[in-house]
């Protein structure tokens, strides 16, 4: 930091309360021109907010922003906006029954005719290696290319600071490769960009400056280049990690088999499965990764028993299971955890205990003659908030009122100590904070040690690497070949997800 | 300003609270609009909610009371487990004509006999004629897909074009001078619903709808059936993934409330209406809807809204023969309670704070 005039932006003791919580505690740093900032934190520290300060959605309750030597306080994100800062959202606004040049006009202050908006799309997208068609559909392109759209609608205005929220949780390596350039090539040019993130190995690649928050205080500032991602992790958490470990188990007789499952989508933008052919061995983690939206929700409800297959699609133990609804298939041990935990795992304003009741009234028998048994239920939450160390009152609580990683501890917990046969989790440890996700992953290995076939959805390759034997990509619906993990590189692994779904990197000239 | 917060969870005391004050803004309104028409509101709201009950004749009108409320509960507590489920049976009321005609036209048809197992076939019957009724709008909804608020709310006209026919075709009675309407019950001692306790207004419908009540209560906290019921109204998709077949739970949501419904029909026309006429139906089908939302959707709920609408009956009669108020102004009044509880549900889901100050 050379002095105040070289600073583009400066974030100065600034203070954001919830009803309940203290978002942002006295926050501090600053963002020089051409800078790329990373803002790191486990979920729910305080990244969130304090850029939606700069970006004008929410205001401050106290301290003060500078901008280029000025007082700055966005009112509206349309004061940001004019003052040179954007940002491209995590969760992408896009409507998919629109082009993709109309979309970025939708998003636009004054936007200038098709034809030559599309003119413009070209050429930015040319010069900053982010090729796409102004004319396609948004509902057709790949996540990757949704991001871009999101890019590029920042780019066209030109931006001095550009701020990206977890940009590369929906990219395959090799995408992330090209979003990378394209960052670097506008550093060059003096754009500064603040990254937040929580994966670590990106950060020390990407960032020149780190700046880490824990419960919305900065607890550090550092040269991520210089530190090991063990080192930024313990920063992160705050305390020593726990690494899930395994022995070496021996593996037994295949329990669930998957043979050429097809399953056509429900919805219009849904992912058809096609041709899904796995086996999985008591004993064994087969991890199946791939980028959102490419027919993971669709395998887990095939073999959750929610979509129905062809009967001999789907073998446990040698019995064909296709057609059985989800009780059925819980009866012979197939138990499942979808990804979504409020409004599919869960009923969220439902008690845990009868959340519990959900999918625990066959194996841990809570029904007399249709009649439920709310004390056993009760035993079996209270089981499960113990076993798994949920942070709630008392099993009467609602689902809702628990936090994101406390109700997925429960929501696993509750499958894993119901003894399954086999196991199949959707993003087990999505928006859950470090030490939490790893007691999830030792359970899923321990489980595996006492003999379970778990099946491992998830789009973090790392959790992927850690615990699986073998890994799987899901691409369009289709399964790659599962391969053993050890030994396997990233660009492998990049290339089963699909490569960089036939995109080329465009030239970026230095 | 004034803004909107979501709360957490849905307040308890607002969801109990809501009713009452609900109740009370009816009456508030009620008296604008009734002094409006000319009527002093304070005596108008006095004849309407008080006198049947406290009042000179209120030996006469307490009696009324249960003979209205029964229907009234019987339909709603069926209605109320679709409800919950997020299954919108809006034909109650064509339900409650079929169970009627299945019912009347089945004792009817063995007049004169004194069998003492005519009755019980009647219900039986007449629980089937509302439950067959009901079954049309389930089967073409889990089969093509229909949406069944639309098709349970046509069949009503249905039924009551049926009804229309029936009563001077099929069913009219043979010694009644060409009159449309069939025999009347008093005159068939073995098809008659006779009150048993006359000057309570029990008769056989009453009992019915207590032991609906007690039986739902039961179902909706102690059986699985009942927690399907509530975890498909809560969340579809985590019934789903409970195992829940919508399939199946439309149609026993659908046929349970049809059976009731027409139970209730069966039970007014051979008691308090006496014969089966075109017009003996009173619009307890639809009112039912109230009934349930206004008790919340629980079994004691509705036996409490179920006795308050009563009253508004009761006391709606009243008021039109005392002090000349017509009978819309009463049907107006039961709907400003709906549009009042749906109102203040708000206050359920949401906090309501005063200024944009966000406290920490």
């Amino acid at each position: 930091m050379t002095g105040t005039n070289a600073t583009l932006l400066k974030v100065d003791g600034v203070t954001k309360a919830y009803p309940g919580v203290v978002a942002n505690d006295t926050v501090s740093f600053s963002v020089e021109p051409g800078e790329v900032h990373a803002l790191l934190g486990e979920n729910g520290a305080g990244k969130s907010t304090l850029v939606k300060m700069i970006y004008g959605l929410v205001q401050p309750d106290s301290g003060q922003m500078i901008w280029n030597g000025a007082p700055y306080q966005p009112a509206t994100p349309h004061v940001a906006r004019s003052t040179g800062v954007a940002m491209v959202f995590q969760h992408f606004s896009l409507f998919e029954a629109l082009t993709v040049a109309e979309n970025v006009a939708l998003g636009m202050e004054d936007p200038p005719t098709m034809r030559l908006l599309s003119q413009r799309i070209l050429e930015v997208s040319e010069t900053y290696g982010l090729p796409l068609a102004p004319e396609r559909l948004v509902g057709d392109l790949s996540a990757g290319e949704r991001q871009r759209v999101e890019i590029i609608r920042c780019l066209l205005q030109d931006p001095k600071l550009l701020i990206m929220d977890e940009p590369t949780s929906v990219l395959t390596p090799q995408e992330v490769e090209i979003l990378f350039e394209t960052l670097r090539k506008l550093s060059r040019e003096g754009t500064a960009i603040l990254y937040i993130s929580h994966k670590l190995e990106e950060i020390r690649s990407m960032c020149d400056n780190a700046t880490i928050l824990r419960l919305g205080k900065v607890v550090g500032d550092c040269k991520p280049r210089e530190k090991s991602a063990r080192e930024l992790a313990e920063m992160m958490v705050g305390q020593t990690l726990h690494i899930p470990s395994r022995e070496g188990n021996e593996l037994g007789e295949v329990v669930i088999e998957l043979n050429d499952l097809s399953v056509t989508a429900t919805s219009q933008f849904g992912t058809s499965l096609k041709d899904v052919s796995l086996s999985v061995r008591a004993g064994e983690v087969l991890g199946i990764g791939g980028v959102a939206g490419n027919g993971q929700d669709e395998l887990l409800a095939a073999l959750s028993g929610e979509a129905q297959a062809a009967s001999a699609a789907i073998r446990l133990n040698g019995n064909e299971i296709g057609k059985l609804g989800p009780n059925q298939r819980r009866e012979l041990g197939l138990l499942t955890a979808p990804e979504e935990r409020l409004g599919h795992a869960a009923a969220p304003d439902m008690s845990l205990t009868e959340n519990a009741v959900l999918t625990g009234t066959i194996r841990e028998n809570l029904t007399n003659n249709g009649f439920l048994k709310w004390g056993d239920a009760k035993d079996f939450a209270e089981r499960i908030v113990k076993d798994f160390d949920v942070r709630t009152p008392g099993p009467e609580n609602s689902a809702r009122s628990l936090s994101g990683g406390n109700l997925q501890k429960f929501v696993i917990g509750r499958e894993v100590l119901q003894r399954p046969v086999a196991l199949v989790v959707n993003q087990p440890t999505w928006g859950v904070d470090a030490s939490a996700a790893a007691d999830i992953r030792q359970a899923l290995l321990d489980l595996a040690v006492g003999g379970t076939a778990v099946i491992c959805i998830s789009q973090d390759l790392d959790e992927l690497m850690e615990i699986s034997d073998r890994f799987a990509a899901l691409n369009e619906g289709r399964l790659s070949e599962p391969r053993p993990t050890e030994g396997l590189t990233v660009d492998q692994i990049g290339l089963m997800m699909g490569g960089a779904h036939d995109m080329e990197v465009s030239h970026v000239e230095a | 300003m004034l803004k909107l917060e979501r709360r957490a969870s849905p307040s308890t005391m607002w969801t109990a609270a809501t009713p009452l004050l609900a109740v009370v803004l009816t009456m508030l309104a009620g008296g604008i609009l009734f002094s409006f028409l000319g009527t002093n509101p304070v005596e108008a709201v006095r004849t309407i909610f008080w006198d049947p009950i406290f009042g000179e004749f209120a030996f006469y009108y307490r009696g009324q009371l249960l003979v209205k409320a029964a229907p009234l509960i019987l339909i709603a507590i069926g209605l109320s487990l679709g409800f919950r489920a997020g299954i919108w049976n809006i034909g109650a009321e064509g339900q409650y004509i079929m169970g009627a005609i299945f019912g009347a036209g089945a004792g009817l048809a063995f007049f004169p006999s004194e069998s003492f197992l005519i009755f019980p076939m009647m219900i039986i019957l007449g629980a089937f004629g509302g439950w067959i009724w009901a079954m049309i709008p389930a089967i073409l909804k889990t089969k093509f897909g229909t949406n069944e608020i639309l098709v349970s709310l046509m069949l009503v006209y249905v039924a009551e074009a049926m009804l229309a026919s029936v009563s001077s075709g099929l069913l009219r009675n043979p010694d009644g001078q060409g009159f449309p309407g069939s025999r009347n019950f008093k005159d068939f001692p073995a098809a008659h619903n006779n009150f048993l306790i006359e000057s309570a207004g029990v008769h056989w419908g009453v009992i019915t709808a207590l032991i609906a009540v007690i039986f739902t209560y039961i179902l909706l906290t102690r059986h699985l059936l009942g927690f399907h019921i509530r975890l498909t109204g809560e969340s579809p998709r985590a019934a789903r993934f409970g195992g829940v077949n919508p399939t199946r739970l439309i149609v026993i949501c659908l046929g349970l409330s049809g059976a009731l419904a027409g139970m209730a029909g069966m039970f007014e026309v051979s008691g308090p209406a006496g014969q089966i006429s075109i017009d003996f139906n009173s619009g307890y089908g639809f009112t039912a809807i109230i009934v349930a939302f206004l008790g919340r959707l629980h079994p004691i709920g509705i036996l409490l809204a179920g006795l308050l609408m009563a009253l508004t009956y009761v006391g709606g009669d009243a008021a039109a023969s005392t002090l000349g108020l017509p009978a819309a102004a009463i049907q107006l009044l039961q709907g400003m309670l709906l549009f009042f509880l749906l109102a203040l549900d708000v206050l359920s889901n949401f906090r309501i704070r005063t200024s944009k100050t966000e406290a920490a």
